[in-house]
């Protein structure tokens, strides 16, 4: 899977949790711009780990901030 | 010069407009007079105690502070050293027998608190490079114990087996793993599904310790906590516990059948660089961990003392944390922060103390109202707790 693959399926994943329906690019803050919860935060990686079968641990979660950081991890995950 | 302290400005925000409804400052309460396990002069009014950990009354229990106060003539106030320095009297040891005896394990150890039993067991267990999977909603202290032993931490929604499995099936070959899990979760009062959950955890190699701060006394045959209940105690390679709640003192442990236990007393750094208990504390909590052994008839009425407060209360309209009483402990859910104050206070002004928890302690940011319930609390006390609860709901318009 490239990241264009990867970018998709995480934008598809990313909708429920886009409460004020924000367009979503690489410079977006998951705190500042969706204001994600501790709690959502939980929620959104659990979906994120199950659509591609990775863990993403809460010391990797610290050094992602925006939506971009998001993807480039998970594609580095998948090698 | 940047304000170190700016960081705290919305709490600090949050507690002024609290206290800026004229309510009684429910984080400041003084107990002037403890008369016994379930009643204290608190803020100048006799309180029937409603909001302590102490599940088997040991507090006040003439053999408990006979021992205590024999120590305390025969070794002095305190240790004033390191247990693996000049801080191991013989108190200390027979504590830790009276653990090993209590728990059937092969090994005990001591620290000075619940939280340092946490924080220093699994910082030392799991390290760089190790993964620990545990509930989203454990205790700060078992937080704080990730954090400092830098393991890669894998948070799974509270109590979801099938959450858990997967993401300990995606921890990659070879890599040390523990799970943890509490027996029983002390902010809503629910168990979890030990017997599940510890299965799972050793059929994929990880190492599991279970948090029976809130079970230890009362609940399985032998109180030994949640795990003993469910019938797994066997497969837990580490169980923590306290002498802060049913022991009635102050202290924590880990109890283990591990081969090479005993080599945490060297590199394990809250055990080794912090003073040891004074000699009272464990004898006092020696004498009432033998104790618990033999307590069956006050199990049976902490057990009745639970069942009839959840239903007396449920009947009342009240939303709890639990459908049915899975413990000693019953939460109690309030609409927000204010109105929750309101009722903790209108409570305490009928003569209930109950400990008000609110966000970040509480899951999902509720306001609670929690109780927890005394083996020493008579049918009437129960009675009449119900009986504030009615007043204070309707004058504070929750039910």
């Amino acid at each position: 899977m490239d990241r264009p693959d990867i970018d998709a399926s995480t934008r598809a994943l990313i909708e429920p949790f886009n409460k004020k329906s924000l367009e979503i690019t690489d410079s977006t803050s998951f705190t500042d711009d969706l204001e994600f919860d501790s709690l959502t935060v939980m929620d959104f990686v659990a979906a994120i780990e199950d659509e591609f079968d990775i863990i993403i641990s809460m010391n990797q979660q610290a050094e992602i901030e925006t939506y971009g950081q998001l993807v480039d991890a998970v594609v580095k995950l998948l090698g | 010069m940047t304000d170190l302290f700016s960081k705290f400005d919305d709490i600090i925000e949050m507690r002024r407009a609290l206290l800026a409804t004229g309510v009684e400052d429910p984080f400041n309460l003084v107990m002037e007079r403890v008369l016994s396990p379930t009643v204290a002069i608190c803020n100048g009014r006799e309180t029937i105690l409603l909001g302590t950990y102490n599940y088997m009354g040991m507090t006040f229990d003439p053999d408990v502070i006979a021992a205590g106060k024999e120590a305390l003539d025969l070794f002095g106030s305190g240790t004033t050293g390191s247990r693996v320095l000049n801080g191991t009297y013989v108190g200390h040891r027979e504590v830790e027998q009276a653990l090993k005896d209590f728990y059937a394990m092969e090994h005990a150890m001591v620290f000075s608190t619940g939280y340092q039993a946490n924080l220093g067991i699994i910082s030392t267990i799991a390290g760089k490079g190790d993964y620990i999977v545990l509930d989203i909603d454990s205790h700060a202290s078992i937080w704080d114990g990730c954090k400092l032993g830098d393991a890669e931490v894998v948070p799974f929604r509270h109590n979801d087996i099938e959450a858990m499995e997967k993401r300990l099936k995606r921890i990659p070959e070879g890599a040390g793993k523990l799970v943890i899990l509490e027996g029983v979760y002390s902010m809503m009062g629910d168990i979890a599904p030990l017997r599940e959950m510890v299965g799972i955890a050793k059929a994929n190699g990880a190492m599991v310790l279970v948090d029976e701060a809130h079970s230890m006394g009362f609940i399985g045959p032998n109180g030994r906590g949640v795990a003993e209940d469910q019938g797994v105690l066997d497969q837990v390679d580490f169980v923590i516990g306290t002498f802060s709640k049913s022991v009635g003192t102050v202290g924590g442990f880990c109890v283990s059948n591990h081969p090479k236990f005993e080599v945490l007393r060297l590199v394990c750094r809250p055990y080794v660089f912090t003073a040891s208990l004074p000699p009272s504390v464990v004898a006092t909590a020696a004498t009432s961990i033998r104790k618990l052994m033999h307590v069956h008839n006050k199990r049976q009425h902490l057990w009745e003392n639970s069942r009839k407060l959840h239903a007396g209360i449920m009947a009342l309209g009240f939303t709890l944390g639990t459908a049915t009483p899975q413990s000693a402990i019953i939460a109690v859910i309030m609409p927000d922060l204010e109105r929750g104050a309101t009722m903790w206070e209108a409570l305490l002004h009928e003569g209930l103390y109950v400990n008000l928890a609110r966000p970040p302690a509480t899951p999902a940011n509720m306001t609670l109202l929690r109780c927890s319930l005394c083996a020493e609390h008579t049918a009437d006390q129960v009675e009449r707790i119900i009986g504030i609860f009615e007043r204070a709901g309707k004058s504070a318009g929750i039910i």
